[in-house]
């Protein structure tokens, strides 16, 4: 798969699939283990699941590959969504998923790249991932690459300063190869993103920050395809993907006690009804 | 190895650290600098003149300055990061654990007027935590070179070696250490300098703190006491070889640092003593926070100076049972 998929339809069936697959195996993980962030995991999916399957340019047998693209995946509690869409990437095989938290395994509770391909960089603690982003942007503009840089943070991770750092320098630069996401789907781990210290108007912020701002639905893949995939040769983008944590399993949806909770026996057994339907 | 003679004088080091990542940055593109507003400060107008876009300044901002160095490490640069020791090491604390050590990006830092440097600017300014904090860190090679010679050979070194690397370095001016006992200079990483021999204590000494010990076993030559001294330029990987045997054969350790003991050489060597071959150590350098004044004085009021070592050669000597 080293080169950018095409828009159409087959490819937003094979998103729709994937995603559908991501879902059901992160609740299985989070179930099994006991552990995990499946409200993050499960609001995040249809982006992760759009960017891998729909238009990253990347080759799994060869992680290092100078020319891929690049996804910092900066809210790395969001573990169980991004293991499984790199499972189904291909970087390696799906019985290392039943290892997940495991004492020892590769699948770490927040990702290292030496214990696993296909990562970018070591995130966990917030905000840093996008200044790393920044950085690989700025070293595909040096060198004229081609490659693009994409980053995803949580919406209530904005709150850490090193973001509006990242912001400042690639709107200054005007990194036309970066791609911020922000899964914004309005809550952190205490409470709603707007109670707790307020974020809005998002988008306003990184238009005087110097970016093109485009707010979607974080979960259409349609719209998340169309826009992740364009060609940018302006600004620096921000993609505020509106999401709903928890999405797909009606009991967890919107709700910040699912941001690290996890399903009992009889839960998961509903969730993963309603993740099948 | 070279037998490169000795230079009469004192240096600033910030001469032979831009001077040699201006000649290495010329044979390979790979090499950029970045900064946080601290061209001049980091002695890189040169460089920036040279190499134009080579040199990327993230303005005031250290977490996106070393953040951004992973990422340029990602897409294969050899990045240089360079700012004051103080800002580097205390505001990016997380960025270098996770984004460079734990992440294992060939980032170098370079921590620039470390120490007491900024003397009168106060605390805030001061970078004497820097060895305690950045030495914790796993794959983080931690090295400060002690004059003009073993600055150049450390960045040569650190621009070959891939990993994550910090460079203390130093804005005082400090004389040309000259050669080892053994008539060569030997520049090896994790290896300490043999300067000259002794054998009742052995003086461990960094940094801008080496040559002051050579005066100072001059002086308890004088006095019939002979030391061993070492430039011990590397504190991470520490030479433990080295000085396991030093403490065996003398008996009696003085460590000497521009650093605060407490997690710094002083304790580092007490660490590793203590497990091994518990014999008296002396630790020359500061204990706190200090208050405003010129670099000298603070030096005097601190003790580290030639004759502070010597006293502390002394007691660690009358230490030994």
């Amino acid at each position: 798969m080293a080169t950018r998929p095409k828009t159409n339809d087959s490819r937003l069936l094979d998103i729709d699939a994937k995603a559908r697959w991501m879902r059901r195996r992160a609740m299985e993980m989070v179930h099994a283990k006991k552990l995990g962030h499946i409200g993050g995991d499960l609001s995040a999916t249809d982006i992760l699941a759009t960017l891998y399957f729909g238009v990253l340019r990347y080759d799994p047998e060869r992680p290092d590959w100078p020319g891929r693209d690049r996804f910092v995946m900066s809210k790395g509690h969001a573990t169980g969504v991004l293991y499984t869409a790199l499972c189904a990437a291909g970087y390696f095989p799906e019985n290392w998923l039943d290892t997940y938290m495991g004492p020892g395994s590769r699948l770490n509770g927040h990702p290292n790249r030496e214990y696993l391909p296909g990562i970018e960089a070591n995130t966990g603690p917030l905000g840093h991932g996008f200044p790393i982003a920044v950085g690989i942007a700025i070293a595909g503009q040096l060198s004229g690459a081609d490659y693009r840089t994409y980053v995803l943070t949580g919406d209530g991770e904005q709150q850490e300063g090193s973001n509006w750092e990242a912001a400042m320098t690639a709107g200054h630069r005007r990194l036309s190869n970066l791609t911020l996401i922000i899964d914004r789907n309005r809550l952190q781990q205490g409470a709603r993103t707007e109670e707790t210290v307020g974020l809005d108007p998002l988008g306003d912020k990184y238009r005087a920050f110097g970016w093109d701002v485009t707010e979607i639905d974080g979960h259409a893949h349609a719209s998340l395809l169309d826009v992740l995939g364009a060609e940018s040769n302006g600004p620096p983008r921000c993609v505020i993907a509106n999401t709903i944590k928890g999405r797909g399993v009606s009991f967890m949806e919107d709700r910040a006690k699912w941001h690290h909770g996890v399903p009992d026996d009889d839960e998961f057994a509903r969730a993963m009804k309603e993740l099948t339907a | 190895m070279t037998d490169q003679p000795k230079q009469e004088g004192l240096f600033d080091c910030r001469k032979a650290w831009a001077m040699t990542l201006e000649a290495l940055a010329r044979d390979d593109d790979r090499i950029v600098a970045v900064v946080n507003d601290s061209v001049g400060s980091s002695n890189l107008g040169g460089f920036q003149k040279a190499f134009g876009d080579r040199l990327i300044n993230v303005g005031i901002a250290e977490q996106n300055m070393v953040g951004v160095g992973a990422g340029l490490a990602n897409g294969g640069r050899i990045p240089f990061v360079s700012a004051a020791s103080c800002f580097l090491s205390g505001r990016a604390l997380e960025q270098i654990k996770a984004d460079v050590a734990y992440s294992n990006y060939n980032v170098k830092l370079v921590g620039q007027s470390s120490g007491v440097a900024y003397g009168e600017l106060g605390a805030t300014h001061h970078s004497i935590e820097d060895f305690a904090w950045l030495r914790a860190l796993e794959r983080l090679t931690v090295i400060a070179p002690a004059d003009p010679w073993e600055t150049e050979m450390a960045i040569r070194w650190a621009a070959g070696h891939t990993g994550p690397v910090f460079l203390r370095l130093s804005r005082m001016k400090v004389p040309d250490l000259g050669l080892d006992v053994d008539g060569q200079r030997q520049f090896s990483v994790g290896k300490a300098r043999l300067l000259r021999k002794g054998s009742d204590v052995t003086i461990l000494a960094t940094g801008t703190t080496v040559h002051l010990a050579l005066c100072a076993a001059e002086d308890l030559s004088h006095a019939g006491q002979s030391a061993q001294v070492y430039s011990v330029h590397t504190l991470n990987p520490l030479d433990e070889a080295t000085i396991l045997e030093n403490a065996a054969q003398t008996g009696a350790i003085v460590t000497c640092e521009e650093a605060l003991v407490r997690g710094g050489l002083g304790g580092a060597v007490a660490e590793l003593t203590s497990a091994n071959t518990p014999i008296p150590v002396e630790r020359v350098g500061f204990q706190g926070f200090q208050k405003t004044g010129p670099v000298d004085w603070l030096f005097e009021q601190n003790g580290i100076t030639a004759q502070g070592i010597a006293e502390a050669a002394r007691k660690a000597i009358a230490r030994k049972s």
